[in-house]
């Protein structure tokens, strides 16, 4: 081959093509390689240093959650047939694969009660992003109107975008209730007269959390009505998968588009990724929506097979035009999500909220009970809640840490608002039992004690 | 519409589009795609009608012909306001390939300024932009 092309080496080809005054002349400062059993131990060693939800009792929560994951789940995403093949570019062939699409489309729609899904996307924030982008698309308004409520990656991740499609994001704050104060207390939601206020004819989208950052449960039926007498905006829900199993579903409460952050449905925590988003929406928006769509139809001899549908929405066909710029998946993780949801069934799902509703609840009264502990608002909540500590957060947590809890999310330093001083997010899941909320009440008690006697008067 | 048609009694636009002067009030075009635009296309599967009362420049796009291989923009041959739009498209687009001049018209508009007609091809000049 060198002699086809006339040089006498490789490296002669490097030297004649690129320019020497961009060589770099010398080794690369690399280390010896490493025997494969070096490597292992090595590796061992640095992930020794990192402590997994399986290290200690974990409350941590704020959009990803330490939900079980049956093996079953494992056992098929091991499957060479999921695992290895990158999204296929003549799909029609990989009829399992858009199977697989379509049921996970199927389990989407009628969790949250709208008739068309995607067959996922990369992740929760970037989904909002995403519903926002159609939201333009549809009415060619600029105005985004957010709850405060949302998570702040999702609003971080909501405003970088937004700048780029050359939209407006005006946020709208939650209402302030007393902390802790006797019940009747109205704190902790999205206020519905700053955003009956804030939407106009001029507004593309109205976007809101469900359960909102804090845990609470949001009158998703009032914010959507609220908004579509306002104006005219497309309503977009953020919600936890895991709460539609006992929460009314967003298409039941005059929701236009539901997205989400599917981690919950059969992925670990992972240290934060990958996981995958959920994307549905009114048929009406059909022809806007970003990411694949798998369709059901009939080959000549009349058997059921599955294709990519709708596919001149996209980037390949539609170049600048197309409904999204992101052109790859994580459709391993959407497989998760689909057989939970199928390992979990209709029945499953339901007895999960509820238990989920019943241990939270019982932890927020446990914890608040405690002396310098109080709830930050006195909302319905489904999995997760906020408290307020008469004592620094990360100095409780580090106590807390010590002993092999993990009560859960320093709010303030995921945020950095002002607001969220002295505020923990507490997360449960099924595998925290009663036993293990009294632990945390336990050693969370001492925390803040401790702490409060340190600081002086 | 199996065979090459381009109708003696319009008027042609390069981007393929067609215009018919409305006989009883010539302040009134009809607009559509020709046979060779449909045909580019392939099979016809969704038409976005755009708003009654909106206003259509010449040379610009006014609205999209969704087919299974592509999304065209569709170009206005005159200026004016969109006074009716074909409803039966909504639900049967694929009138667009079967009868393009008749039953798969897509809007009609009172036009702007009269004088653009001049600028627009008849159907022998069309014909001859396409080739062989």
């Amino acid at each position: 081959m060198l002699a086809a092309i006339g040089v006498s080496s490789v490296q002669e080809i490097f030297e004649r093509q690129i320019p020497e005054g961009v060589r770099l002349g010398r080794e690369l400062d690399l280390p010896q390689g490493l025997s494969e059993q070096e490597v292992f131990a090595h590796l061992s060693q640095l992930a020794a240093r990192n402590v997994s939800a399986e290290d200690e009792l974990s409350f941590l929560g704020a959009g990803m959650y330490d939900h079980y994951v049956p093996a079953l789940i494992d056992m098929l995403m091991e499957r060479s047939e999921f695992l290895t093949p990158y999204t296929p570019y003549q799909p029609e062939i990989s009829q399992g694969g858009l199977q697989v699409m379509f049921e996970y489309q199927t389990a989407i729609s009628e969790l949250t009660g709208l008739p068309v899904s995607n067959a996922s996307t990369y992740e929760g924030p970037s989904a909002v992003a995403a519903a926002a982008y159609l939201a333009k698309l549809h009415n060619s308004k600029r105005r985004l109107v957010i709850s405060a409520g949302l998570h702040p990656h999702t609003i971080e991740t909501l405003r970088t975008l937004a700048h780029g499609y050359g939209m407006e994001v005006v946020q709208v704050p939650l209402t302030t209730g007393s902390a802790g104060a006797a019940s009747g207390s109205t704190g902790g939601v999205t206020d519905p007269d700053a955003w009956a206020g804030a939407i106009d004819d001029d507004t593309s989208a109205a976007i809101f959390a469900q359960p909102n950052f804090y845990g609470a449960v949001e009158d998703a039926a009032a914010l959507s009505a609220a908004a579509k007498d306002a104006g005219e905006p497309v309503v977009i829900a953020q919600v936890d998968p895991i709460t539609l199993g006992i929460l009314q579903p967003p298409g039941a409460c005059g929701v236009d588009v539901a997205v989400g952050e599917g981690q919950p449905l059969g992925n670990r925590l992972d240290f934060g990724g990958p996981s995958f988003g959920f994307f549905a929406a009114r048929e009406e928006y059909l022809r806007r929506m970003p990411g694949r769509i798998a369709g059901e139809t009939v080959d000549v001899d009349g058997r059921r097979g599955f294709v990519l549908t709708l596919q001149t929405r996209e980037q390949h066909i539609r170049r600048e035009k197309a409904t999204s710029n992101i052109c790859t998946a994580q459709a391993l993780n959407a497989l998760a999500g689909v057989v939970y949801l199928a390992w979990l069934g209709r029945r499953g799902i339901v007895e999960l909220g509820e238990l989920l509703l019943a241990r939270t609840h019982y932890a927020r009264d446990k914890l608040a009970a405690l002396a310098g502990v109080d709830k930050l608002h006195e909302q319905p909540v489904v999995r997760e809640f906020a408290l307020r500590l008469d004592a620094d957060v990360a100095a409780v947590r580090g106590r807390c840490l010590a002993q092999g809890v993990n009560p859960g999310v320093d709010v303030h330093a995921l945020s950095g608002r002002d607001e969220d001083r002295g505020v923990l997010l507490v997360a449960i899941t099924e595998r925290r039992s009663r036993a293990d909320i009294d632990r945390l009440a336990e050693v969370l008690g001492a925390a803040v004690a401790s702490e409060r006697q340190a600081v002086p008067a | 519409m199996a065979e090459a048609s381009y109708p003696e009694d319009l008027l042609y636009h390069p981007e393929h589009d067609w215009a018919r002067i409305d006989v009883a009030d010539p302040a009134v075009a009809t607009l559509g795609i020709t046979w060779y635009a449909q045909d580019s296309l392939g099979e016809v599967v969704f038409f976005d009608l755009p708003a009654v009362g909106a206003s259509v420049s010449k040379d610009a796009s006014y609205a999209e012909v969704e087919s299974v291989k592509a999304v065209s923009d569709v170009i206005a041959p005159l200026s004016g306001e969109i006074v009716e739009v074909n409803e039966a498209l909504a639900d049967d687009p694929q009138k667009i390939n079967e009868d393009p001049y008749g039953e798969g018209w897509l809007v009609k508009v009172r036009i702007a300024d009269p004088a653009e007609r001049e600028q627009l091809m008849d159907a022998r000049a069309y014909a001859a932009t396409l080739g062989g």
